[in-house]
Protein backbone atom coordinates (compact mmCIF):
# COMPACT_ATOMS: atom_id res chain seq x y z
CA UNK A 1 0.00 0.00 0.00
CA UNK A 2 1.38 3.30 -0.84
CA UNK A 3 2.62 5.81 2.81
CA UNK A 4 0.89 8.89 0.76
CA UNK A 5 -1.45 9.10 -2.25
CA UNK A 6 -2.29 12.48 -4.01
CA UNK A 7 -5.14 13.18 -6.10
CA UNK A 8 -5.54 16.61 -7.44
CA UNK A 9 -3.98 18.57 -5.19
CA UNK A 10 -5.05 22.30 -5.27
CA UNK A 11 -3.46 25.42 -3.58
CA UNK A 12 -4.76 28.74 -4.42
CA UNK A 13 -4.30 32.30 -2.67
CA UNK A 14 -6.85 35.08 -3.24
CA UNK A 15 -5.09 38.01 -5.33
CA UNK A 16 -6.35 41.45 -6.48
CA UNK A 17 -7.24 39.65 -9.74
CA UNK A 18 -8.84 36.66 -8.57
CA UNK A 19 -7.68 33.47 -7.19
CA UNK A 20 -4.04 32.25 -8.10
CA UNK A 21 -3.51 28.62 -8.30
CA UNK A 22 0.25 27.54 -7.43
CA UNK A 23 -0.75 24.08 -7.34
CA UNK A 24 -2.97 22.96 -10.21
CA UNK A 25 -4.41 19.48 -9.78
CA UNK A 26 -1.29 17.42 -8.94
CA UNK A 27 -1.47 13.47 -8.31
CA UNK A 28 1.22 11.88 -6.27
CA UNK A 29 1.83 8.45 -5.30
CA UNK A 30 5.16 7.57 -2.28
CA UNK A 31 6.06 4.17 -0.96
CA UNK A 32 8.64 3.46 1.27
CA UNK A 33 10.90 4.95 -1.19
CA UNK A 34 13.31 8.91 -2.16
CA UNK A 35 11.81 10.74 -4.49
CA UNK A 36 12.53 13.75 -5.98
CA UNK A 37 10.58 16.87 -7.25
CA UNK A 38 12.66 19.44 -9.02
CA UNK A 39 11.43 22.59 -10.89
CA UNK A 40 12.47 26.31 -11.10
CA UNK A 41 11.92 28.93 -8.36
CA UNK A 42 7.87 29.23 -7.88
CA UNK A 43 6.97 25.84 -9.55
CA UNK A 44 4.98 25.41 -6.65
CA UNK A 45 7.25 22.51 -4.82
CA UNK A 46 7.95 23.82 -1.45
CA UNK A 47 3.87 24.29 -1.57
CA UNK A 48 3.33 20.94 -2.38
CA UNK A 49 5.30 19.86 0.86
CA UNK A 50 3.43 22.43 2.83
CA UNK A 51 0.04 21.49 1.77
CA UNK A 52 1.11 17.75 2.84
CA UNK A 53 2.07 18.84 5.95
CA UNK A 54 -1.23 21.26 6.44
CA UNK A 55 0.69 24.47 6.85
CA UNK A 56 0.18 26.22 4.04
CA UNK A 57 0.27 30.07 5.21
CA UNK A 58 -2.87 32.13 6.06
CA UNK A 59 -4.73 33.11 3.37
CA UNK A 60 -3.83 29.63 0.77
CA UNK A 61 -6.35 27.70 0.59
CA UNK A 62 -5.93 23.88 -0.19
CA UNK A 63 -8.30 21.35 -2.35
CA UNK A 64 -8.20 17.62 -3.14
CA UNK A 65 -9.90 14.86 -4.11
CA UNK A 66 -7.42 12.66 -2.40
CA UNK A 67 -5.23 13.10 0.39
CA UNK A 68 -4.27 9.80 2.13
CA UNK A 69 -1.37 9.16 4.08
CA UNK A 70 -1.48 6.13 5.81
CA UNK A 71 -4.63 4.87 4.95
CA UNK A 72 -6.04 8.11 6.68
CA UNK A 73 -8.50 10.70 5.03
CA UNK A 74 -6.10 13.90 5.81
CA UNK A 75 -8.70 15.84 4.69
CA UNK A 76 -11.35 14.54 7.37
CA UNK A 77 -9.23 15.35 10.08
CA UNK A 78 -9.42 18.07 12.38
CA UNK A 79 -6.70 20.86 12.85
CA UNK A 80 -5.43 19.35 16.30
CA UNK A 81 -5.28 15.77 14.88
CA UNK A 82 -3.20 16.71 12.06
CA UNK A 83 -0.69 18.49 14.10
CA UNK A 84 -0.31 15.59 16.40
CA UNK A 85 0.32 13.78 12.99
CA UNK A 86 3.17 16.29 12.47
CA UNK A 87 6.25 14.83 14.40
CA UNK A 88 5.98 11.44 14.99
CA UNK A 89 4.10 10.99 11.43
CA UNK A 90 5.58 13.04 8.99
CA UNK A 91 7.74 16.12 9.03
CA UNK A 92 9.91 18.22 6.89
CA UNK A 93 13.08 19.90 7.23
CA UNK A 94 13.47 23.86 5.95
CA UNK A 95 16.13 25.08 3.56
CA UNK A 96 18.22 27.31 5.47
CA UNK A 97 19.57 25.83 8.89
CA UNK A 98 20.15 29.95 9.91
CA UNK A 99 16.39 30.85 10.36
CA UNK A 100 15.14 27.73 10.86
CA UNK A 101 16.85 27.46 14.07
CA UNK A 102 15.34 29.08 16.91
CA UNK A 103 18.87 32.25 17.80
CA UNK A 104 18.09 31.65 21.91
CA UNK A 105 17.40 28.28 22.55
CA UNK A 106 20.09 25.49 22.86
CA UNK A 107 20.29 22.62 20.03
CA UNK A 108 19.64 19.99 22.80
CA UNK A 109 16.55 21.17 23.92
CA UNK A 110 15.44 21.92 20.44
CA UNK A 111 15.59 18.48 19.29
CA UNK A 112 13.97 17.32 21.99
CA UNK A 113 11.03 19.73 21.74
CA UNK A 114 9.19 17.12 19.34
CA UNK A 115 9.47 14.60 22.02
CA UNK A 116 7.79 17.16 24.67
CA UNK A 117 5.04 17.95 22.80
CA UNK A 118 4.00 14.80 21.82
CA UNK A 119 4.54 13.56 25.54
CA UNK A 120 5.24 10.26 26.54
CA UNK A 121 8.55 10.52 27.08
CA UNK A 122 10.88 10.93 30.44
CA UNK A 123 13.16 14.11 30.80
CA UNK A 124 16.19 10.72 31.05
CA UNK A 125 14.87 9.26 27.95
CA UNK A 126 14.03 12.42 25.83
CA UNK A 127 17.47 13.06 26.34
CA UNK A 128 19.12 9.99 25.34
CA UNK A 129 17.25 9.85 22.08
CA UNK A 130 18.27 13.56 21.38
CA UNK A 131 21.78 12.16 21.54
CA UNK A 132 20.91 9.28 19.73
CA UNK A 133 19.70 11.41 16.48
CA UNK A 134 22.50 13.52 17.11
CA UNK A 135 24.82 10.70 16.66
CA UNK A 136 22.34 9.52 13.56
CA UNK A 137 23.52 12.56 12.00
CA UNK A 138 27.06 11.82 12.47
CA UNK A 139 27.75 14.38 14.92
CA UNK A 140 30.60 12.71 17.34
CA UNK A 141 30.53 14.87 20.10
CA UNK A 142 26.66 15.16 20.93
CA UNK A 143 26.96 16.30 24.46
CA UNK A 144 28.90 19.47 23.29
CA UNK A 145 26.43 20.26 20.50
CA UNK A 146 23.36 20.00 22.72
CA UNK A 147 24.35 22.83 24.57
CA UNK A 148 25.62 25.20 21.67
CA UNK A 149 23.19 27.68 20.74
CA UNK A 150 23.06 27.93 16.83
CA UNK A 151 24.96 30.66 16.29
CA UNK A 152 27.89 28.80 17.45
CA UNK A 153 27.90 25.96 14.88
CA UNK A 154 28.33 25.86 11.32
CA UNK A 155 26.18 26.08 8.05
CA UNK A 156 26.41 21.95 7.86
CA UNK A 157 26.61 21.31 11.45
CA UNK A 158 23.04 23.39 11.54
CA UNK A 159 21.83 21.41 9.27
CA UNK A 160 22.19 17.94 10.24
CA UNK A 161 21.03 19.55 13.46
CA UNK A 162 17.93 20.26 11.74
CA UNK A 163 17.94 16.90 10.33
CA UNK A 164 18.29 15.06 13.67
CA UNK A 165 15.61 17.79 14.85
CA UNK A 166 13.05 15.95 12.32
CA UNK A 167 14.45 12.46 12.48
CA UNK A 168 13.90 12.27 16.09
CA UNK A 169 10.59 11.38 15.96
CA UNK A 170 11.15 8.30 12.99
CA UNK A 171 8.42 9.73 11.26
CA UNK A 172 7.12 7.94 8.26
CA UNK A 173 7.18 10.25 6.13
CA UNK A 174 10.09 12.98 5.25
CA UNK A 175 10.16 15.99 3.22
CA UNK A 176 12.97 17.89 2.49
CA UNK A 177 13.18 21.22 1.00
CA UNK A 178 16.14 22.21 -0.48
CA UNK A 179 17.92 20.79 2.21
CA UNK A 180 21.39 20.77 0.87
CA UNK A 181 20.83 24.72 -1.21
CA UNK A 182 22.50 26.31 1.77
CA UNK A 183 25.64 24.21 1.73
CA UNK A 184 28.89 23.43 0.32
CA UNK A 185 28.96 20.70 -2.06
CA UNK A 186 31.71 18.53 0.17
CA UNK A 187 29.20 19.20 3.07
CA UNK A 188 26.46 18.18 0.37
CA UNK A 189 27.48 14.83 -0.43
CA UNK A 190 27.45 14.32 3.78
CA UNK A 191 24.04 15.33 4.54
CA UNK A 192 23.03 13.72 1.48
CA UNK A 193 24.48 10.21 2.71
CA UNK A 194 22.90 10.83 6.17
CA UNK A 195 19.12 11.41 4.57
CA UNK A 196 19.50 8.28 2.44
CA UNK A 197 20.91 6.26 5.62
CA UNK A 198 17.87 7.02 7.49
CA UNK A 199 15.74 6.01 4.59
CA UNK A 200 16.99 2.75 4.39
CA UNK A 201 17.66 2.10 7.86
CA UNK A 202 13.93 3.19 9.13
CA UNK A 203 11.80 2.78 6.23
CA UNK A 204 10.76 6.18 5.60
CA UNK A 205 9.20 7.80 2.34
CA UNK A 206 11.70 10.63 1.74
CA UNK A 207 10.29 13.14 -0.70
CA UNK A 208 13.64 15.88 -1.58
CA UNK A 209 12.66 18.85 -3.02
CA UNK A 210 15.46 20.71 -4.99
CA UNK A 211 15.71 22.98 -8.18
CA UNK A 212 19.36 20.57 -8.53
CA UNK A 213 18.63 18.71 -11.12
CA UNK A 214 22.00 16.20 -11.30
CA UNK A 215 21.73 15.89 -7.57
CA UNK A 216 18.01 14.42 -7.76
CA UNK A 217 18.96 12.70 -10.52
CA UNK A 218 21.86 10.30 -8.80
CA UNK A 219 20.12 10.00 -5.82
CA UNK A 220 16.11 9.82 -6.51
CA UNK A 221 14.32 6.78 -7.15
CA UNK A 222 11.75 8.52 -9.31
CA UNK A 223 11.49 12.24 -10.14
CA UNK A 224 8.62 14.53 -11.00
CA UNK A 225 9.47 17.82 -12.93
CA UNK A 226 6.97 20.52 -11.77
CA UNK A 227 6.41 23.42 -14.25
CA UNK A 228 3.29 26.41 -13.35
CA UNK A 229 2.17 23.83 -10.51
CA UNK A 230 1.77 20.67 -12.15
CA UNK A 231 3.56 17.93 -12.64
CA UNK A 232 4.85 18.15 -16.70
CA UNK A 233 6.80 14.69 -16.68
CA UNK A 234 7.71 11.93 -14.52
CA UNK A 235 11.19 10.04 -14.77
CA UNK A 236 12.65 7.17 -13.04
CA UNK A 237 16.19 7.27 -11.45
CA UNK A 238 19.10 7.87 -14.26
CA UNK A 239 16.07 8.75 -17.35
CA UNK A 240 16.61 12.21 -16.76
CA UNK A 241 18.33 12.45 -19.83
CA UNK A 242 15.59 10.66 -21.90
CA UNK A 243 13.27 13.36 -21.04
CA UNK A 244 10.22 13.50 -23.40
CA UNK A 245 8.83 16.96 -22.18
CA UNK A 246 10.24 20.06 -23.73
CA UNK A 247 10.34 21.42 -20.35
CA UNK A 248 12.35 19.00 -18.84
CA UNK A 249 14.46 18.79 -22.22
CA UNK A 250 14.92 22.56 -21.97
CA UNK A 251 16.07 22.45 -18.33
CA UNK A 252 18.75 19.58 -19.10
CA UNK A 253 20.14 21.50 -22.47
CA UNK A 254 20.81 24.22 -20.22
CA UNK A 255 22.99 22.74 -17.61
CA UNK A 256 26.48 23.52 -18.09
CA UNK A 257 28.84 20.45 -18.09
CA UNK A 258 32.72 20.60 -17.38
CA UNK A 259 33.79 19.46 -20.99
CA UNK A 260 31.21 21.76 -22.06
CA UNK A 261 32.45 23.13 -25.89
CA UNK A 262 29.18 25.82 -26.25
CA UNK A 263 29.97 29.47 -26.22
CA UNK A 264 26.55 30.25 -24.87
CA UNK A 265 24.32 28.31 -22.93
CA UNK A 266 20.83 27.86 -24.15
CA UNK A 267 18.43 29.50 -22.02
CA UNK A 268 14.69 27.97 -21.63
CA UNK A 269 12.56 28.90 -24.23
CA UNK A 270 8.98 29.64 -22.70
CA UNK A 271 7.04 30.01 -25.69
CA UNK A 272 7.84 26.53 -27.04
CA UNK A 273 6.01 25.41 -23.89
CA UNK B 1 44.93 32.06 37.91
CA UNK B 2 42.63 34.59 36.55
CA UNK B 3 44.31 37.96 35.32
CA UNK B 4 43.46 40.63 33.11
CA UNK B 5 45.59 39.19 30.19
CA UNK B 6 43.88 35.49 30.63
CA UNK B 7 40.50 36.86 30.87
CA UNK B 8 40.94 39.71 27.27
CA UNK B 9 42.40 36.35 25.48
CA UNK B 10 41.46 36.29 21.29
CA UNK B 11 41.46 32.95 21.80
CA UNK B 12 40.30 31.16 25.15
CA UNK B 13 40.99 27.41 26.01
CA UNK B 14 38.00 26.40 27.72
CA UNK B 15 34.44 27.50 27.68
CA UNK B 16 34.34 29.29 30.85
CA UNK B 17 36.90 31.22 30.43
CA UNK B 18 35.46 32.83 27.38
CA UNK B 19 32.89 33.10 29.33
CA UNK B 20 34.38 35.29 32.01
CA UNK B 21 35.94 36.94 29.35
CA UNK B 22 32.70 38.18 28.21
CA UNK B 23 31.08 39.24 31.42
CA UNK B 24 34.61 40.69 32.30
CA UNK B 25 34.32 43.28 28.89
CA UNK B 26 30.53 43.69 29.82
CA UNK B 27 32.04 44.76 33.05
CA UNK B 28 34.66 46.88 32.40
CA UNK B 29 32.46 48.67 29.66
CA UNK B 30 29.97 49.44 32.52
CA UNK B 31 32.92 50.50 34.97
CA UNK B 32 34.12 52.91 32.08
CA UNK B 33 30.82 54.75 31.96
CA UNK B 34 30.94 56.87 35.45
CA UNK B 35 27.43 57.69 35.46
CA UNK B 36 26.23 54.20 35.34
CA UNK B 37 28.81 53.49 38.01
CA UNK B 38 27.21 56.94 40.09
CA UNK B 39 23.47 54.85 39.23
CA UNK B 40 24.74 51.34 40.19
CA UNK B 41 26.10 52.84 43.54
CA UNK B 42 22.92 54.54 44.08
CA UNK B 43 20.89 51.32 43.82
CA UNK B 44 23.02 48.88 45.94
CA UNK B 45 22.82 51.97 48.37
CA UNK B 46 18.80 51.52 48.63
CA UNK B 47 19.67 47.65 48.81
CA UNK B 48 21.43 47.88 51.61
CA UNK B 49 19.85 50.03 53.33
CA UNK B 50 16.10 48.43 52.75
CA UNK B 51 18.30 45.48 53.92
CA UNK B 52 19.33 46.53 57.21
CA UNK B 53 16.70 49.27 58.14
CA UNK B 54 16.30 47.99 61.66
CA UNK B 55 20.18 48.26 62.55
CA UNK B 56 20.68 51.23 60.67
CA UNK B 57 17.87 53.70 61.62
CA UNK B 58 18.52 55.15 64.67
CA UNK B 59 15.15 55.55 66.02
CA UNK B 60 11.91 53.88 65.52
CA UNK B 61 9.95 55.23 62.32
CA UNK B 62 6.68 55.12 63.88
CA UNK B 63 6.97 56.15 67.42
CA UNK B 64 7.57 59.53 68.49
CA UNK B 65 7.62 61.61 70.78
CA UNK B 66 5.45 65.02 70.80
CA UNK B 67 7.84 67.15 72.75
CA UNK B 68 10.01 66.39 70.48
CA UNK B 69 8.19 67.72 67.31
CA UNK B 70 9.25 69.73 64.34
CA UNK B 71 12.80 69.93 65.36
CA UNK B 72 15.64 71.16 62.78
CA UNK B 73 18.37 68.56 61.42
CA UNK B 74 20.92 68.40 64.27
CA UNK B 75 23.59 66.07 65.84
CA UNK B 76 20.49 63.56 67.24
CA UNK B 77 18.03 63.55 64.67
CA UNK B 78 20.36 63.92 61.31
CA UNK B 79 17.32 65.22 59.01
CA UNK B 80 15.06 66.64 61.70
CA UNK B 81 11.68 65.38 63.25
CA UNK B 82 7.89 65.56 61.78
CA UNK B 83 4.91 67.23 63.18
CA UNK B 84 4.81 64.26 66.01
CA UNK B 85 7.83 64.42 66.68
CA UNK B 86 9.41 60.95 64.57
CA UNK B 87 12.98 60.84 63.65
CA UNK B 88 12.82 61.39 59.83
CA UNK B 89 15.98 59.54 58.65
CA UNK B 90 14.79 56.71 60.19
CA UNK B 91 11.33 57.22 58.28
CA UNK B 92 13.44 57.45 55.41
CA UNK B 93 15.52 54.66 55.88
CA UNK B 94 12.38 52.35 56.81
CA UNK B 95 10.97 54.41 53.52
CA UNK B 96 13.65 52.28 51.51
CA UNK B 97 12.04 48.77 52.37
CA UNK B 98 8.29 49.97 50.82
CA UNK B 99 9.95 52.10 47.95
CA UNK B 100 12.03 48.91 47.01
CA UNK B 101 8.60 46.39 47.49
CA UNK B 102 6.58 48.34 45.55
CA UNK B 103 8.77 48.66 42.23
CA UNK B 104 9.63 44.99 42.32
CA UNK B 105 6.02 43.98 42.90
CA UNK B 106 4.75 46.42 39.80
CA UNK B 107 7.67 44.92 37.70
CA UNK B 108 6.80 41.04 38.61
CA UNK B 109 3.51 41.25 37.87
CA UNK B 110 3.23 44.04 35.00
CA UNK B 111 6.12 42.86 32.77
CA UNK B 112 5.17 38.82 32.04
CA UNK B 113 1.33 40.35 31.88
CA UNK B 114 2.48 42.44 29.03
CA UNK B 115 4.73 40.15 27.42
CA UNK B 116 2.29 37.67 27.28
CA UNK B 117 -0.35 40.22 25.96
CA UNK B 118 1.78 41.95 23.41
CA UNK B 119 3.13 37.88 22.71
CA UNK B 120 -0.03 36.53 21.93
CA UNK B 121 -1.23 40.11 19.31
CA UNK B 122 2.14 39.78 17.34
CA UNK B 123 1.57 35.92 17.20
CA UNK B 124 -2.09 35.37 16.54
CA UNK B 125 -2.52 38.43 14.45
CA UNK B 126 -6.05 39.24 12.49
CA UNK B 127 -8.83 39.26 15.15
CA UNK B 128 -7.10 38.58 18.24
CA UNK B 129 -4.44 41.47 18.01
CA UNK B 130 -6.46 43.98 17.02
CA UNK B 131 -8.80 43.38 19.92
CA UNK B 132 -5.78 43.11 22.46
CA UNK B 133 -3.74 46.09 21.18
CA UNK B 134 -6.71 47.87 20.59
CA UNK B 135 -7.09 47.46 24.15
CA UNK B 136 -3.43 48.70 24.51
CA UNK B 137 -4.04 51.89 23.07
CA UNK B 138 -6.84 52.88 25.19
CA UNK B 139 -4.51 52.15 27.93
CA UNK B 140 -1.78 54.00 26.41
CA UNK B 141 -3.62 57.19 25.64
CA UNK B 142 -4.18 58.07 29.37
CA UNK B 143 -1.49 59.57 31.22
CA UNK B 144 -0.16 56.64 33.56
CA UNK B 145 -0.42 58.63 36.92
CA UNK B 146 -3.97 59.78 35.83
CA UNK B 147 -4.43 56.09 35.48
CA UNK B 148 -2.97 54.80 38.63
CA UNK B 149 -5.18 57.23 40.44
CA UNK B 150 -8.69 56.18 38.45
CA UNK B 151 -7.71 52.43 39.82
CA UNK B 152 -7.04 53.22 43.26
CA UNK B 153 -10.10 55.22 43.70
CA UNK B 154 -12.13 52.37 42.45
CA UNK B 155 -9.91 49.53 44.53
CA UNK B 156 -9.52 52.11 47.73
CA UNK B 157 -6.40 53.22 49.16
CA UNK B 158 -3.47 51.38 50.64
CA UNK B 159 -0.10 49.82 49.51
CA UNK B 160 -1.68 46.68 47.74
CA UNK B 161 -3.99 47.92 45.66
CA UNK B 162 -1.21 50.91 44.39
CA UNK B 163 0.53 47.69 43.26
CA UNK B 164 -2.02 46.89 41.33
CA UNK B 165 -3.14 50.04 39.95
CA UNK B 166 0.52 50.91 38.73
CA UNK B 167 1.01 47.65 37.29
CA UNK B 168 -2.73 47.79 35.41
CA UNK B 169 -1.02 51.28 34.11
CA UNK B 170 2.14 49.72 33.40
CA UNK B 171 1.97 46.69 31.11
CA UNK B 172 1.06 48.73 27.86
CA UNK B 173 4.07 49.44 27.04
CA UNK B 174 5.66 46.05 27.90
CA UNK B 175 2.88 44.81 25.24
CA UNK B 176 3.67 47.23 22.10
CA UNK B 177 7.38 46.43 22.56
CA UNK B 178 6.96 42.80 22.43
CA UNK B 179 4.43 42.54 19.84
CA UNK B 180 6.23 44.99 17.41
CA UNK B 181 9.24 42.07 18.54
CA UNK B 182 7.03 39.69 17.11
CA UNK B 183 6.32 41.06 13.96
CA UNK B 184 9.40 40.60 12.97
CA UNK B 185 9.70 36.97 12.99
CA UNK B 186 6.22 35.61 13.49
CA UNK B 187 6.75 34.27 9.99
CA UNK B 188 10.31 33.09 10.55
CA UNK B 189 11.25 29.67 9.29
CA UNK B 190 12.54 28.76 12.98
CA UNK B 191 8.76 29.05 13.98
CA UNK B 192 7.91 26.99 10.70
CA UNK B 193 10.38 24.32 11.93
CA UNK B 194 8.31 23.83 15.45
CA UNK B 195 5.38 23.94 13.53
CA UNK B 196 6.27 20.98 11.43
CA UNK B 197 6.93 19.53 14.84
CA UNK B 198 3.54 19.58 15.90
CA UNK B 199 3.85 22.10 18.41
CA UNK B 200 0.72 24.29 19.64
CA UNK B 201 0.39 27.65 19.42
CA UNK B 202 0.61 28.18 22.99
CA UNK B 203 3.67 26.14 23.34
CA UNK B 204 5.02 27.88 20.57
CA UNK B 205 4.34 31.31 22.47
CA UNK B 206 5.53 30.47 25.90
CA UNK B 207 8.57 28.37 24.88
CA UNK B 208 9.75 29.68 21.33
CA UNK B 209 8.36 33.45 21.35
CA UNK B 210 8.64 34.77 24.77
CA UNK B 211 12.63 34.04 24.89
CA UNK B 212 13.60 35.89 22.02
CA UNK B 213 11.30 38.87 23.69
CA UNK B 214 13.22 38.97 26.79
CA UNK B 215 15.76 40.74 26.10
CA UNK B 216 14.09 44.01 24.69
CA UNK B 217 11.70 43.61 27.66
CA UNK B 218 14.37 43.60 31.16
CA UNK B 219 16.15 46.58 29.05
CA UNK B 220 12.85 48.55 29.49
CA UNK B 221 11.85 47.51 32.69
CA UNK B 222 15.57 48.75 34.02
CA UNK B 223 14.60 52.00 32.64
CA UNK B 224 10.91 51.96 33.69
CA UNK B 225 11.72 51.79 37.58
CA UNK B 226 12.68 55.45 37.94
CA UNK B 227 8.82 55.94 36.23
CA UNK B 228 7.31 53.36 38.84
CA UNK B 229 8.75 54.87 41.68
CA UNK B 230 7.42 58.64 40.94
CA UNK B 231 4.06 57.19 40.30
CA UNK B 232 4.00 55.46 43.77
CA UNK B 233 5.10 58.05 45.45
CA UNK B 234 2.65 60.57 43.66
CA UNK B 235 0.02 57.87 44.66
CA UNK B 236 0.87 58.30 48.39
CA UNK B 237 1.22 62.11 47.79
CA UNK B 238 -2.17 62.01 47.03
CA UNK B 239 -2.76 59.79 50.26
CA UNK B 240 -4.01 56.45 47.93
CA UNK B 241 -0.75 55.06 48.43
CA UNK B 242 0.52 53.64 51.76
CA UNK B 243 -1.26 54.68 54.73
CA UNK B 244 -0.06 56.67 57.33
CA UNK B 245 1.55 55.28 59.72
CA UNK B 246 3.79 53.59 57.01
CA UNK B 247 7.27 55.62 56.03
CA UNK B 248 6.73 56.28 52.29
CA UNK B 249 7.75 58.66 50.96
CA UNK B 250 5.55 60.53 48.89
CA UNK B 251 2.86 60.12 51.57
CA UNK B 252 6.30 61.85 53.92
CA UNK B 253 6.10 65.17 51.75
CA UNK B 254 2.21 65.12 51.47
CA UNK B 255 2.03 65.74 55.45
CA UNK B 256 4.99 68.38 55.04
CA UNK B 257 3.42 70.32 52.80
CA UNK B 258 1.67 72.18 55.62
CA UNK B 259 4.87 73.08 56.90
CA UNK B 260 7.33 73.67 54.04
CA UNK B 261 7.62 77.24 54.69
CA UNK B 262 8.59 77.17 57.96
CA UNK B 263 10.02 73.38 58.99
CA UNK B 264 11.35 73.00 55.39
CA UNK B 265 13.16 69.20 56.23
CA UNK B 266 9.99 67.72 56.62
CA UNK B 267 8.81 67.67 52.72
CA UNK B 268 12.72 68.03 51.56
CA UNK B 269 14.45 65.16 52.90
CA UNK B 270 12.00 62.49 51.79
CA UNK B 271 11.76 64.35 48.30
CA UNK B 272 15.42 63.88 48.34
CA UNK B 273 15.32 60.68 48.42
CA UNK B 274 12.82 59.77 46.08
CA UNK B 275 14.84 62.17 43.66
CA UNK B 276 18.15 60.47 44.31
CA UNK B 277 16.81 56.85 44.12
CA UNK B 278 15.01 57.79 40.63
CA UNK B 279 18.09 59.42 39.07
CA UNK B 280 20.17 55.99 40.49
CA UNK B 281 17.46 53.58 38.25
CA UNK B 282 17.65 56.12 35.25
CA UNK B 283 21.53 56.24 35.32
CA UNK B 284 22.09 52.75 35.19
CA UNK B 285 19.31 51.61 33.13
CA UNK B 286 21.00 53.80 30.84
CA UNK B 287 24.07 52.38 31.13
CA UNK B 288 23.05 48.90 30.86
CA UNK B 289 21.17 49.63 27.74
CA UNK B 290 24.43 50.89 26.01
CA UNK B 291 26.58 48.44 27.36
CA UNK B 292 23.81 45.41 25.88
CA UNK B 293 23.53 47.31 22.65
CA UNK B 294 25.97 45.14 20.30
CA UNK B 295 26.17 47.81 18.12
CA UNK B 296 28.56 49.92 20.61
CA UNK B 297 30.29 47.14 22.45
CA UNK B 298 33.83 47.90 22.25
CA UNK B 299 36.74 45.31 21.42
CA UNK B 300 40.40 44.81 23.09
Amino acid sequence: MNLLSVRNLRVTFPTDHGPAEVVRGLNLDLGRERLGIVGESGSGKSMTGRAIMGLVPAPGRVTADQLTFDGQDLRDLSEDARRNLRGPAMSMVLQDPKFSLNPVIRIGDQIEEAMAVHGGLGKGARRRRMLDALISVRITDPERVARLYPHEVSGGMGQRVMIAMMVVMEPALMIADEPTSALDVSVRGQVLDILADLVSRRGMGLILISHDLNMVARWCDRILVMYRGEIVEELAAGGLYDAQHPYTRGLVASLPTIDDTRDRLPVLDRSAL
Amino acid sequence: MITHEWLLSDDPETRTQARLGVMYRLARDLARNPLAMVGLAIILALLLIAAFAPWLAPYSPVDGALANRLQPPSITHWMGTDELGRDILSRVIYGARITLMIVLLVVVISAPLGLLIGTVAGYYGGWVDRVLMGLTDIFLSLPRLVLALAFVAALGPGIENAVIAIAIAAWPVYARIARAEVLTFRNAEFLDAIRMQGASKARIIAFHVMPLCMASTIVRVTLDMAGIILTAAGLGFLGLGAQPPLPEWGAMISRGRSFILDQWWVATMPGFAIVIVSLGFCLFGDGLRDVLDPKQRSRG
